[in-house]
């Protein structure tokens, strides 16, 4: 357990050091006139130099945590691995393309968005998990690794979209566009609320258990982390003292994670009112004088790149690799499993979106939406698919 | 189709929008535009220039990309689509009556919809795989209608251009310097230094290089292409072989799909960690409960002898003796066995014993063998058992007879013929767990006394020659977009111009920002003029840009 803790201890030094970062990243923004290419502004320096530091810690976390299972399995079979993974190499994708482009508003924007994805991460069990047969194999390490280190560098292209679209809608004046700028800020809101609903009943401790009869009749258990509004099918609570539930739902619900989903989005919703409260305009007003420095050609061009520079990895890891160990694991090297099909739409979606920008010259706006949208149906596969449309990948 | 002369004297072919050599623009279109479309060079694509014919129109489908991308982006809706309820595949019903029965049962009305639809089955439904076609042909015509007039142009271009097409590029300059001849002379220098290709030509230089990444995007569509061939061929017979096979222990039997090849189970194991061997983990177990830690089937693979005459067992030959488990299947002869399923304690044997009811003497013992069962069972001085019937998955009387689900020995029942001394006719007897119907009072009864169990494999054989094929195809394309991805084709062009003017003008087919970074390094060393992006109207205004760096 020694290894084990000290991993823990790593990675909550990572996540510091990337919100340091991130406020130093926000001084060389001001500190710019502009940021056509750039730059070797001191800030911007300490902020790069601070993300590094966390970036190695976030390696140390990610190392130790294999050697610690002591079953040499890499610290990806889990929600709580895989997304710290996750997060892990979107700083690293944006080291990279840092030093391609030397951009601070890229860090400004790509460190806070690996913070939320740590953030949730640590919402998940934490503990080691064994892996089930299926999952023993080298391939599934070389298939996971390499199509998440693929899948973080098409998340820069969406970081680049972000900011270009930031820099480059107009929040004065009511459009659809701002509208759907501000729905993705709203979305991250969301993702907010559930970490800050989920942590605050994991700090108090809360628990009810209750029996119910599954989808199978048969009975099962279950314990809540959350004040239960809904209740599963035929529940009785072994913890009468806490909350009846508000409904009860059928079987073929889930009604923990209706539950869960509930409270993050109420909490979202809260926060997001009371900033419009405070605030009296879009919030995405808040963040926009950050993107103000950007050079919008620099950002487009970063957003392309990174594409680039992620689809082969994403088709190696995500559909070659995914095909060979599938072929070990299941005799067949594919076989329409939702995870599967999820990575060949998201193929699927990046081939779209590079042959519309090469042949029919979308760039700017466009494709920085294009880019947003298909970070979101990565993020759909990782955390949607995983959890609700559970299949032969589910973990947990 | 006449030929278009340019005025340089080149002979372009019909269609073409810019001189392969000089790069004049010849459409009026192309005169009128302050910034020329570098795609392809302005050569005569065939999508471009013919539109008559009924195959002209084909080809110019195809060969769009718009149409290209929505056929994209309808396999992709359509593969979402099937990911909204699991597919048939995964429900656990065989009949179409079943399987309605199952969407409407779990999803209601939008589950009876989704079968009606015929979403159910969506990747093997004739929609889907037109889909798949028509990329596929797709990506062929709109390769060839580009590739081979790509290729034409960029072997044909001169060093040295027309000004109308320097005007014409995003980036460009023009300014007069002191010595024209030294700044050439040090452009190529330095444009040698940064590993450009440069060839001169009268006052003027074009620096190229990357172009072989250009060709990426046709070498990973043909990577596409052979994958999906490799799939065509799985339907033709013997590229592919499927079977499953349930091996009880101890048992040894022929290995469907590939003949003259015999299976032995040995042992079936299933581990599950612990949490004294496995304490890192046993937290989790606490948590789920237990998890399994392997799946494993210890077999022997024969082999039948030479000459032996197909399906006698004692001329079989051993092979190996091989444990496959999950992520580790058997390999032989092009064939894998793989770990699959598994059905632990299934009855192999039942042991009875015949009693007499008034006395409840027992007239001796015997055991059924729950697979291959024997029809009489003596037991010494006349007496015997007669096994008149057997039905291995019992489940109850249809028209006043037992019927049997399966042929698996999951609920056994037997119908006895007891004879004995005292009863030389014998009496009748149905025998099934925990029921006993006799048609007539008996004097005699089996009771059961013990049963023996094993636990049974199941295995799945696979023969996939396509195998090798789809790798190609997925080498080829990996190949194919790392070349395009991770090169570009930069090109830069020096000329002099009036007195002590040079001209400057840049193109890249991707990664704007490598190619100024070249060009500043070039423009620094050699003190060439300064020019502009004429699509970056903010780092123009700053005009500071590049000098950081
Ligand atoms: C799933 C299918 C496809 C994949 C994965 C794919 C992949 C690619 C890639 C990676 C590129 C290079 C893009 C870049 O460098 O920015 C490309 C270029 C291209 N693709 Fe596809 N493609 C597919 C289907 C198609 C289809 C259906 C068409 C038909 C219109 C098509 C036409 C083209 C064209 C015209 C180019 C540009 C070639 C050039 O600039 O020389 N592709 N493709």
């Amino acid at each position: 357990m020694e290894l084990a803790s000290l991993s823990a201890n790593l990675l909550l030094v990572s996540f510091i050091a990337y919100l340091v970062a991130t406020m130093f990243f926000g001084g060389a923004v001001k500190g710019t006139n502009s940021e056509a290419t750039h730059q070797n502004n001191r800030w911007g320096n300490i902020a790069i130099v601070i993300t590094i530091i966390g970036f190695i810690s976030h390696l140390g976390y990610f190392i130790l945590r294999w050697i610690a299972t002591g079953h040499g399995q890499a610290p990806v079979s889990n929600m709580f691995e895989f997304t710290t993974a996750f997060g892990m190499m979107i700083v690293g994708a944006f080291i990279l393309l840092f030093f391609i482009y030397r951009t601070p508003s890229l860090g400004l924007f790509a460190l806070p968005l690996a913070v939320i994805i740590i953030g949730y991460a640590s919402m998940f069990p934490r503990e080691l998990s064994p892996l089930i047969p299926a999952l023993q194999s080298y391939w599934l390490t070389v298939h996971v690794i390499t199509a998440a280190i693929g899948e973080a560098i098409l998340a820069i292209s969406a970081v680049a979209g972000l900011v270009f679209l930031l820099k480059n809608i107009d929040l004065t004046k009511k459009s659809k566009q701002r509208f759907w700028l501000e729905s993705v800020i709203f979305t991250l809101i969301l993702v907010v609320g559930f970490i800050l609903s989920s942590s605050t009943f994991a700090v108090i401790g809360y628990e009810a258990k209750f029996t119910y009869i599954n989808q199978n009749e048969q009975q099962a258990q279950i314990v809540y982390n959350y004040p239960p509004l809904f209740g599963m099918n035929e529940y009785e609570s072994l913890t009468p003292e806490k909350m009846t539930p508000l409904a009860e739902m059928p079987a073929i619900v889930n009604a923990k994670t209706l539950t869960t989903f509930v409270w993050s989005v109420a909490t979202g919703i809260v926060l997001y009112l009371l900033l419009r409260l405070i605030l009296r305009r879009p919030v995405a007003t808040l963040f926009q004088p950050f993107a103000k420095k950007a050079n919008s050609q620099v950002m487009d061009e970063i957003g392309y790149r990174s594409v680039l520079i992620g689809f082969p990895v994403f088709t190696l890891g995500a559909l070659i690799f995914a095909m060979i160990w599938a072929h070990e694991a299941w005799s067949r090297f594919w076989g329409w499993d939702p995870k599967e099909v999820w990575a060949l739409i998201t193929w699927l979606f990046y081939a779209a979106y590079l042959h519309l920008r090469l042949s029919r010259g979308w760039e700017g706006k466009k494709s920085a939406w294009l880019a947003v949208i298909g970070f979101i149906i990565i993020m759909f596969n990782l955390i949607a698919v995983n959890l609700i449309i559970a299949g032969l990948h589910s973990y947990a | 189709m006449s030929k278009i002369t340019c005025q340089c004297g080149h002979e372009n072919p019909f269609g073409a929008v810019l001189c392969e050599r000089c790069g004049r623009p010849q459409t009026e279109e192309a005169k009128k535009s302050k910034l020329i479309d570098m795609r392809y060079e302005g050569s005569a694509r065939r999508s471009q220039t013919y539109k008559r014919s009924i195959i002209d129109k084909i080809w110019n489908f195809f060969s769009s990309v718009k149409i290209g991308v929505s056929i994209i982006v309808a396999v992709l809706a359509t593969s979402a689509i099937g990911t909204l309820f699991p597919q048939k595949l995964f429900v656990p019903a065989t009949t179409e009556v079943d399987i309605l029965a199952y969407y409407e049962k779990h999803y209601g009305f939008a589950g009876t919809l989704y079968y009606k639809l015929g979403f159910y089955d969506m990747y093997n439904s004739w929609w889907f795989i037109t889909l798949v076609g028509m990329l596929a042909i797709s990506i062929i015509i709109a390769s060839i209608d580009r590739v081979v007039p790509l290729y034409k142009s960029l072997k044909k271009q001169r060093t040295k251009r027309h000004v109308s097409f320097m005007r014409r590029q995003r980036i460009y300059g023009l300014g007069t310097v002191e010595d024209t001849d030294m700044s050439m002379a040090k452009a190529e220098e330095k444009l040698k230094a940064l590993r450009y290709n440069v060839k001169t030509e009268d006052g003027a230089i074009l620096a190229e290089r990357g172009r072989f990444s250009r060709w990426g995007p046709y070498v990973n569509h043909t990577g596409l292409i052979i994958f999906l061939l490799g799939v065509l061929l799985r339907g033709l017979p013997g590229f592919y072989v499927d079977e499953a096979l349930w091996l009880r222990e101890g048992e040894t039997r022929a290995i469907p799909g590939a003949p003259g090849y015999y299976l032995k189970n040995n042992q079936f194991i299933l581990d599950t960690y612990s949490k004294e061997e496995d304490a890192v983990f046993s937290q989790a177990i606490d948590r789920v409960g237990t998890i399994v830690s392997n799946y494993q089937s210890d077999v022997t693979l024969y082999k039948e002898a030479e000459g032996g005459l197909p399906g006698e067992s004692e001329q079989l030959e051993l092979v190996k003796d091989y444990s496959i488990i999950v992520n580790k299947p058997l390999n032989f002869d092009g064939f894998n066995v793989f770990q699959m399923d598994y059905r632990l304690d299934e009855l192999k044997s039942m042991t009875f014993q015949l009693t007499e009811k008034a006395s409840e003497t027992s007239l001796g013992e015997f055991t059924v063998d729950l697979i291959n069962p024997e029809p009489i069972y003596h037991l010494g001085e006349g007496t015997y058992v007669e096994l008149k019937d057997y039905y291995a998955d019992y489940d109850g009387f249809e028209d006043g007879k037992p019927k049997s689900k399966t042929p698996i020995p999951n609920n056994p029942a037997f119908f006895f013929k007891m004879v004995t001394p005292a009863k030389p006719d014998g009496e009748m007897s149905f025998v099934a767990i925990r029921e006993t119907v006799e048609t007539e009072l008996n004097d005699y009864k089996a009771t059961f006394l013990s049963a023996e169990t094993r636990d049974v494999t199941g295995l799945v054989i696979r023969k996939d020659k396509t195998l090798y094929i789809l790798l190609l195809g997925g080498i080829i394309f990996m190949i194919g977009v790392a070349q395009g991805s991770y090169w570009n084709h930069r090109r830069i062009w020096i000329q002099k111009g009036e007195g002590d003017e040079l001209v400057l003008a840049g193109h890249t087919n991707k990664n704007w920002f490598g190619l100024k970074k070249d060009l500043d390094k070039v423009k620094d060393f050699a003190n060439l003029p300064l020019y502009e992006d004429r699509q970056d109207a903010e780092s123009s205004s700053d005009e500071v840009k590049g000098d950081n760096l």
